[in-house]
């Protein structure tokens, strides 16, 4: 909250604010925090999301690693991160309060049930007193509400049983909630009437308890701690908008991309795996756009149906996540080998091996660029927003199709569900870059490549009078046919090196997000990282440093300006979620000596994270809210 | 590449083979395989711009690059997948899988049993020679115990996987057995698999003449086989030998088969709709004799079918305005 000032008496008006639902994995946190978004949404105000919930589906309940959370932060101006300090927590139990506490801005509010903190669940989160009754709190504005109870009372006249009823807390929750910022219900209503169809009654009893939190704040009975508050439209170019995930945006995406190509139908093969699931969940309800989805027996098999739709002719798209992705690098060999095209979204999550599936990072790159065996080179998209995985699902389409070769787009946990506005394109204004399949027999073979993208061309089986085999054999330049001759080897090691180069010549050159082309310092990030890194610059800025921010959308190849454009700058720092993998491959490709910054939490990077580090290059304390408390 | 138009109806076998040199090993079983394929392919007057080998690694791998079809050879096991990517793209094309005992049942071994059990409309063909040709003589999962070989000196001491028992358990609803040089009984069983809407699964003896000569030579020897080979067929008694004396009958109060005079009133009569009959005679081994012929033919619409016959499927035409602009939207006005 930058600015207060007093606009009525009873609302307070705050340009941004941040506020994180926590609650038990079965106390519905994340449908709480998506229609609260909505809301802000139809409001008018900018914002950003960040689901965080654990593992486990259904966790013990009360247990601090069965907490699950939604951070929401909306506003008018500059909301371009889910934020780094938390205004308001609302706790449905103790365990949430102790793994939430620590990201809750000293002065900050907490909402907490104080049916919840009953001596059973106090145990379970590690407490050995009760926090609401010593002073521990004594830094926050504690509003206490018997949310438990009120539910009851309000939804009592539907009959529920105690367990239905406890399950509208976190309708009352959000209807409180929505009062303080003086937001709609109807949309929730809606949604609330839609979601239970064909169970009117909890539709009915969720709507009451929703309207009782809402009339809870409007009324007397509201603490004197206890305000409303207003937060501005945010400015935005003129046009329809809607809210957008990151899982929507590359559904979408491919789905246009497709079209755009002129191909007709699409064939995404998946294997189920966390976060990458909910792709193959979007894409099966998109049967009417030419959409064939594949559940297979493994992640192979998902990448080689999806090859094996390219080579007839389809969209061939398979996604997964780290683990996954490297079941897959035997047929992202096969695909470059026999140069099809071939879609594969990487929804990245943290550690190796399993890790921790449902946490974000950017771990994959160096899996992404060489992960494979022999010279196998291939294109490579980052997304740097849910909007942004849109239009590159549509260029990985463009890519892919021209170049006859895999792409793989590097997403991340966090991108998969969070959610942005975004101002919604039409179809008419979206690229076209139709595709051609060979037809013709004169003068073909298999591996006849087109002089400027050195692709070869695309054939469908079905074609009369082309008929040829592929394979992952080497094979010769002039005739496709199998060959071991070893010259013939080397030129084809450089045939597909070049191919891959050569898209530099037919992406963007690289732009600087923002600051000037040259100085002092460039922050240079890739993918998921955009806001907090692009926050900080202008942070940075106004404290008068000179300092700029380049984020790289293209990481194979790079755009063609990129090496120039760095050394143009005294120091680079490139912030990362991993170890230090695109500080390497920059260091490599132009002799930089560009500065690693890493955070590997699992969680996002804060935006005080890279302001701290830019001004005074020290790195920042360790987190204390990131994995311990989740991990109990 | 010259263009030569023919028409499919007058193609002979010999328009099937590619103009690439066959490079098996001098005796090997696959070339007998390969001539049987091709004349099946002609006697069944195949487009050869509709039909794809698909193919894994191995010796029986290298079988698309003889074919004048669409042919893709891919990764060590992974055929049934590609085939089935193909097939999902474009359910029109006519697709066959070569494969073998290793590449089908050992590394491949789950694709096989998934595109069995989605029965997707293909022709697998598997090369049971019971040996790792390619890479020089290892011991395969179906090499019976005591196989010697560079990676078991003392004989092996694993239990085979039978190819048509697995193809059953697995669900498929066509699997049959042949010989590499049984060519006639084996050009019928690939007329038949071809026939059949649905997985086709066919078991093909195969004789590798350098590691494992001679494997099947208790089986498929001239002298020895009217007596080691139950030839199946529908509707007909199950009975074998050199004059057709000898059958096969339930045994009483088991779940066996038995040999019997064929004279004996009971000898059964083959139906090859009937799932369990057909895993008794998949199962029978040495003293008994090997099943041959088209063990089980049930069939059903394939996977492909069923996934485009479901509501709304892949139409294509749907408003891409329509979808982005679903749900709740909003308007900035300047």
């Amino acid at each position: 909250m930058a600015t207060s000032s007093i606009v009525s008496p009873q609302r307070e008006s705050r340009d941004s604010v941040v506020i994180r639902f926590a609650g038990d994995s079965g106390d519905g946190m994340q449908v709480t925090g998506a229609q609260f978004t909505l809301e802000t949404a139809l409001a008018g105000s900018d914002f950003s999301t960040f689901p965080d919930f654990p593992a486990e589906i259904r966790a013990p309940t009360g247990t601090t690693f069965g907490v699950s959370a939604f951070q929401i932060h909306f506003g008018g101006t500059d909301v371009m991160t889910p934020g780094d300090a938390v205004d308001v927590l609302v706790a449905m139990n103790p365990a949430a309060l102790t793994v939430e506490l620590n990201d809750l801005r000293v002065g900050g509010t907490v909402i907490v049930d104080t049916a919840a903190f009953n001596e059973r669940n106090l145990n379970k989160a590690g407490y050995t007193r009760n926090p609401l009754e010593d002073d521990s709190l004594a830094r926050y504005q504690v509003l206490k509400f018997d949310i438990t109870k009120l539910t009851a009372d309000a939804v009592k006249p539907h009959g529920l049983s105690s367990r239905e009823a406890h399950l509208c807390r976190n309708m009352w929750a959000l209807g409180l909630l929505l009062w303080m910022y003086g937001y709609e219900r109807a949309a929730t209503v809606d949604w609330l009437k839609r979601k239970f169809a064909k169970k009117p009654v909890i539709a009915d009893a969720n709507i009451t308890a929703l309207n009782a939190g809402h009339a809870f704040g409007e009324t007397a009975e509201m603490t004197e701690h206890m305000v409303g508050y207003v937060v501005p439209k945010a400015e935005a170019r003129p046009g329809r908008y809607r809210t957008v995930s990151g899982t929507e945006g590359l559904a979408w995406g491919l789905v246009a991309g497709m079209r755009a190509a002129g191909i007709e139908k699409m064939v995404f093969a998946g294997y189920p795996i966390t976060p990458a699931s909910a792709l193959l969940h979007t894409l099966a309800n998109l049967r009417a756009y030419g959409v064939v989805t594949f559940q297979a027996e493994d992640e192979i098999a998902a990448s080689g149906a999806a090859l094996g739709a390219a080579y007839a002719g389809a969209l061939g798209v398979t996604s997964s996540s780290g683990p996954g992705i490297a079941l897959k690098t035997e047929m992202l060999g096969l695909a470059i080998a026999t140069e099809l095209p071939l879609i594969v979204i990487d929804s990245q999550r943290a550690g190796p091996s399993t890790g921790m599936p449902t946490k974000a990072e950017q771990s994959d790159l160096f899996q992404a660029v060489h992960g494979r065996n022999a010279d196998a080179p291939l294109a490579v998209l980052a997304p740097t927003s849910t909007a942004d995985c849109f239009d590159i699902a549509i260029e990985a389409v463009r890519i892919a199709t021209k170049y006859m070769t895999p792409v793989i787009v590097l997403s991340d946990g966090y991108l998969a569900h969070a959610a942005e506005p975004w101002l919604i394109p039409k179809e008419a204004d979206l690229p076209q870059f139709p595709v051609s399949y060979r037809t013709d027999p004169e003068g073909f073979h298999p591996f006849l490549r087109d002089p400027e993208t050195l692709a070869r061309p695309w054939v469908k089986p079905g074609t009369p009078n082309l008929e040829h085999r592929i394979g992952g054999l080497e094979r010769d330049y002039d005739s496709g046919h199998i060959s071991y001759d070893p010259d013939n080897h080397a030129r084809m090691t450089k045939a597909r090196a070049d191919k891959i180069a050569g898209i530099a010549r037919d992406i963007p050159l690289q732009t600087v997000a923002l600051g000037a082309d040259h100085g002092k310092l460039a922050v240079v990030g890739w993918g998921s990282t955009f806001g907090a890194i692009h926050q900080a610059v202008k942070i940075a800025q106004d404290e008068g440093r000179d300092v700029a921010h380049i984020h790289v959308r293209y990481l194979s190849p790079f755009p063609r300006n990129l090496g120039d454009l760095l050394k143009r700058y005294d120091r680079v720092l490139v912030p990362e979620m991993n170890n230090g993998q695109l500080v390497k491959l920059l260091r490599a490709e132009y002799l930089v000596d560009a500065e690693g910054f890493s955070k590997v939490t699992g969680k996002p990077f804060r935006v005080t994270d890279i302001v701290q580090r830019i001004r005074g290059g020290a790195p920042p304390p360790r987190e204390t809210s990131g994995l311990g408390g989740e991990a109990g | 590449m010259t263009v030569t138009t023919i028409t499919d109806a007058q193609l002979a076998p010999k328009d099937y083979a590619s103009d690439q040199e066959v490079r098996w090993c001098p005796g090997c079983g696959d070339y007998a395989i390969l001539k049987a394929v091709q004349k099946a392919c002609a006697e069944l007057g195949l487009q050869r711009e509709r039909t794809v080998f698909v193919s894994g690694i191995g010796c029986a791998a290298r079988f698309p690059y003889y074919m004048s079809t669409y042919g893709f050879h891919t990764v060590h096991g992974r055929a049934p997948a590609i085939a089935t990517g193909i097939k999902l793209a474009n359910p029109d094309l006519d697709v066959w899988v070569m494969t073998g005992d290793g590449d089908g049942l050992s590394i491949g071994g789950n694709h096989m049993l998934h595109v069995l059990r989605r029965n997707v409309d293909l022709n697998i063909v598997l090369f049971n020679n019971e040996i790792y040709g390619l890479t020089k003589g290892q011991y395969s999962p179906t090499s019976r115990r005591g196989t010697r070989s560079p990676s078991t000196p003392l004989g092996s001491i694993e239990n085979p996987v039978s190819a048509c028992a697995f193809a059953l358990g697995s669900g498929a609803r066509f699997v049959a057995r042949s010989v590499d040089t049984q060519q006639p009984h084996l050009i019928g069983v690939l007329k038949r698999a071809h026939a059949h809407r649905g997985a086709s699964f066919i078991e093909i003896l195969q004789n590798c003449v350098v590691f494992n000569d001679a494997v099947f030579e208790h089986i498929t020897g001239k002298e020895v086989a009217p007596d080691a080979q139950v030839l199946v067929e529908h509707g007909k008694p199950l009975v074998f030998g050199k004059s057709k004396e000898k059958g096969l009958r339930l045994k009483s109060g088991t779940l066996e088969l038995e040999v019997v005079p064929a004279t004996a009133p009971d000898v059964l009569v083959h139906d090859e709709t009937n799932r369990a009959l057909a895993q008794l005679l998949a199962a029978l081994e040495p003293p008994l004799p090997t099943a041959i012929g088209v063990l089980y033919c049930n069939p059903r619409e394939s996977y492909e079918h069923d996934v485009y016959a479901q509501k709304g499927a892949a139409r294509g035409n749907a408003d891409l305005d329509a979808l982005l602009n679903s749900e709740r939207t909003w308007e900035v006005v300047s």
